[in-house]
């Protein structure tokens, strides 16, 4: 065992040597910000850091800027194996190492994902084998040679690897012109090509949930609209109602935002951010699963509801 | 005269005609809307439950327990059929699409063989792991092309009469995308609880726990919540705030504060008991980037100890759009307790509080006595499927399914290229939950 290790650590250090010794000359200053970064993060500095990771074997899944577990365990592995207090943080002592150790081709990696290609940033491979455009279902055989040398360096995250080829994540086949339309949902959003999402939902569930609130309660506050979505997930959990999203919200009768087409309005950022509040546990109305509004509504059933407050125009109740 | 009469006469019967076609056109449509929401629901149903589908298999790979086994392959046999009869209602009749039902019904029949099997005296084959995994692999492409399709639906503001008419019309030359979305899915598959939406376990206690941290015994009075709004909003002048209470349908009475400045808007619950602050929502335009994700946790830790919440620790962050989102939860000598957990929300551009949720904490939180474990951590790594690779431990208290809090080994491990959350009961080595984490996802509007 300790031998093993041993024979592991020299290797790092060898490929390490190899690394430093072939890329010091030409490497440019740029390195990360000063930001500690951490699981949840994105932008450039998690770009940087997935491709430095990637490039000495670390982390093998796709560079998308968004700090998920993949990348969390990949740094730990890394601070791990270079004897560094294992915190899956990046703090300035990792990011020094990482940079003392790995190459960053930053123009290369941006490219790429301004492309929408599929790339890998392996260390010591040829970078036009690791790129494929963008209609390519093939995994290009790339990563094989380094992925060999650089195996050992590695330990927990190999499985991860003997998985990495067919499994998820890799897709983007045809995906028609349609950048443009999404430029307000993503303003001004850097390269990323991934985005954190809730545990448990999807980007289209939030979006059909956006949807609703804001066919709902375009014209009520903030709080309003939070309100109408912690309701839609008070419906999903309770036992009288659809237990999926979509099932509450397209359940006849029930939102006349649904039945009166309005549902089919496009939805502002204010309405996604309040349905992320209200996934993430924000609830204005004390657990409610009705709401009406006072001025408008028809059934007097509803009037004998315990009512918990009223937000804007709405009354929620049990 | 017998003009004038035949005119107006003439003129009633147009208005009326006009008005009996409007009433008709209106029905009409409002039978348009209905007939289109029901495919809507059908198709975003289907989407979903693949997702869920694709989750639970992944979930009982990772499973070691037979006693979780057999629920949870009853849980999969459930979702294929909710699956296919989400299929079945979709306007699909012109289009074969019956390669993924058989898919579904493999997947049923599979679950079903093994869920109704002893899975004590007679496990799980190295042959039936294999099948599963294929499984796993083949639903998660469905999966990946079906939300692609659900993202171009709910992008271009697709609509199933229309891709009706689409089929039914098929010489007309149109670019239908729903349909061209469906064909790939259909031809990926040739070439191979939802009870509680299990979002995440934080919070999810039992209902039946009544706020009871309530600081204070006191109730404080509308001009006490008025100061306390003004300090929790951080504004000076107090005429802008407007104050409301609670009707009786609420589980504990709480006023409700809010205030709009300009573009800023603040929203606010304290209990009427102690003043307690429940909930804070601030809203407000974002600006760009200056302060990172770790910057904002610091913010979040040094507000909510503030606040007089102690021995919290971050458990979650995630930034969506220059928000930091924080969860943290209560850690008794270093247990972790789920439910009793606090959110923070911190703005990246300045690092101000947007908002707090204390629900779950104010409702679930207590002293507990929380007993010496059984069973040590290595003994329970046992329990847990060997594939796995344990990454991390924690000793955490959770909600079991009977709602019961339960004092577990928790351990983050890797299984494929899925990180998993497993947590083996301390006293009796049961396994308790086990959960597939996600937390992000492609982003269909760059790719």
């Amino acid at each position: 065992m300790v031998y093993k290790r041993t024979c592991l650590l020299l290797m790092v250090i060898c490929t390490m040597f190899i690394a430093f010794e072939s890329t010091n000359p030409t490497k440019t200053v740029h390195a990360f910000s000063p930001q500690v970064i951490q699981q949840g993060a994105t932008g450039d500095d998690v770009i940087e850091l997935q491709a430095r990771l990637q490039y000495i074997g670390f982390y093998n899944g796709k560079i998308d800027g968004v700090f998920g577990w993949g990348t969390y365990w990949a740094l730990r592995n890394f601070q791990y194996e270079f004897g560094m207090k294992v915190d899956g943080l990046a703090g300035q002592k990792t990011k020094d190492k990482l940079v003392q150790v790995t190459d960053y081709d930053e123009s290369f990696v941006k490219e790429q994902i301004a492309k929408g290609n599929k790339f890998t940033h392996y260390g010591g491979v040829d970078k036009e084998k690791q790129s494929a455009p963008q209609p390519q279902k093939q995994q290009p055989k790339q990563d094989g040679g380094a992925k060999q040398e650089q195996q050992p360096a590695n330990d927990g995250g190999e499985q991860a690897q003997q998985q990495a080829e067919p499994a998820p994540q890799e897709e983007q086949d045809e995906q028609p012109a349609e950048q443009g339309a999404d430029a307000d949902a993503q303003a001004e959003g850097p390269a990323t090509t991934a985005v954190n999402v809730p545990q448990g939902f999807s980007q289209n569930d939030i979006q059909l949930m956006a949807n609703a609130v804001y066919g709902e309660a375009r014209g009520e506050p903030y709080e309003g609209q939070v309100a109408v979505a912690a309701v839609i997930l008070n419906r999903v959990e309770s036992a009288t109602f659809p237990n999926t999203v979509s099932g509450v919200i397209f359940e006849p009768r029930a939102f006349t935002a649904v039945a009166d087409g309005q549902i089919w309005l496009t939805p502002n950022e204010r309405a996604r951010e309040a349905v992320l509040d209200a996934i993430n546990g924000w609830d204005p109305t004390g657990n409610a699963i009705y709401y009406f509004n006072p001025d408008t509504a028809t059934s007097s059933w509803i009037w004998s509801r315990p009512q918990i407050k009223r937000i804007g125009k709405h009354i929620f109740c049990k | 005269m017998k003009r004038w009469i035949l005119i107006a006469v003439l003129g009633l019967v147009v208005a009326g005609t006009a008005f009996w076609g409007y009433q008709e056109h209106q029905e009409k449509n409002a039978i348009l809307i209905q007939a289109e929401n029901t495919y809507q629901r059908a198709f975003h149903e289907l989407a979903y439950h693949i997702d869920l589908l694709h989750d639970e298999i992944g979930t009982a790979l990772a499973m070691n327990s037979d006693q979780r086994l057999s629920p949870q392959m009853v849980e999969i046999w459930r979702l294929t059929s909710e699956a296919s009869s989400d299929v079945n209602q979709l306007p699909l009749g012109l289009l074969p699409f019956n390669k993924t039902e058989e898919f579904l019904s493999n997947i049923g029949d599979f679950t079903y063989r093994t869920a109704i099997r002893n899975l004590d005296d007679e496990p799980l084959s190295d042959e039936e792991t294999e099948t599963l995994k294929n499984l796993y692999e083949q639903s998660a492409e469905i999966e990946r092309e079906l939300r692609q399709v659900q993202h171009l639906v709910l992008e271009e503001n697709l609509r199933w009469m229309d891709v009706q008419m689409a089929l039914a019309d098929e010489d007309a030359q149109v670019d239908n995308t729903v349909i061209d979305g469906l064909k790939t899915v259909e031809k990926t598959v040739e070439g191979f609880s939802e009870a509680d939406v299990d979002s995440s376990i934080i919070g999810t206690s039992a209902k039946n726990h009544q706020y009871k941290f309530l600081q204070g015994s006191k109730d404080i009075d509308e001009n006490e919540a008025l100061r306390i709004s003004k300090e929790l909003f951080k504004i000076e002048d107090e005429s802008q705030i407007r104050i409301t209470e609670t009707g009786n349908g609420a589980e504990v009475p709480m006023y409700s504060a809010s205030y709009t400045n300009g573009d800023r808007h603040g929203y606010l619950d304290i209990t009427k008991q102690g003043g307690n602050p429940i909930s804070l929502l601030v809203e407000r335009p974002i600006g760009d980037k200056k302060i990172s994700l770790n910057e904002g946790t610091e913010r979040a830790e040094e507000y909510i100890e503030k606040l007089g919440f102690e021995d919290m620790i971050l458990f979650q962050s995630s930034e969506y759009d220059n928000i930091g989102a924080y969860s943290f939860l209560y850690s008794q000598d270093g247990v972790r307790i789920y439910s009793d957990a606090i959110e923070v929300k911190v703005a990246l551009d300045n690092g101000d509080i947007l908002g707090l949720t204390a629900q779950n904490f104010m409702q679930n939180h207590k002293e507990r006595d929380i007993p010496q474990p059984d069973i040590t951590a290595s003994e329970a790594k046992e329990m847990v499927n060997s594939n796995v690779d344990i990454q991390e431990e924690f000793l955490a208290v959770i909600d079991n399914d009977l709602g019961e809090e339960v004092l577990t080994h928790e351990f983050l491990g890797i299984y494929g290229d899925d990180t998993y959350r497993i947590f083996i009961n301390a006293m009796n080595g049961q396994e308790e939950k086990v959960e597939k984490l996600g937390g992000s996802e492609i982003n269909y509007a760059v790719n």
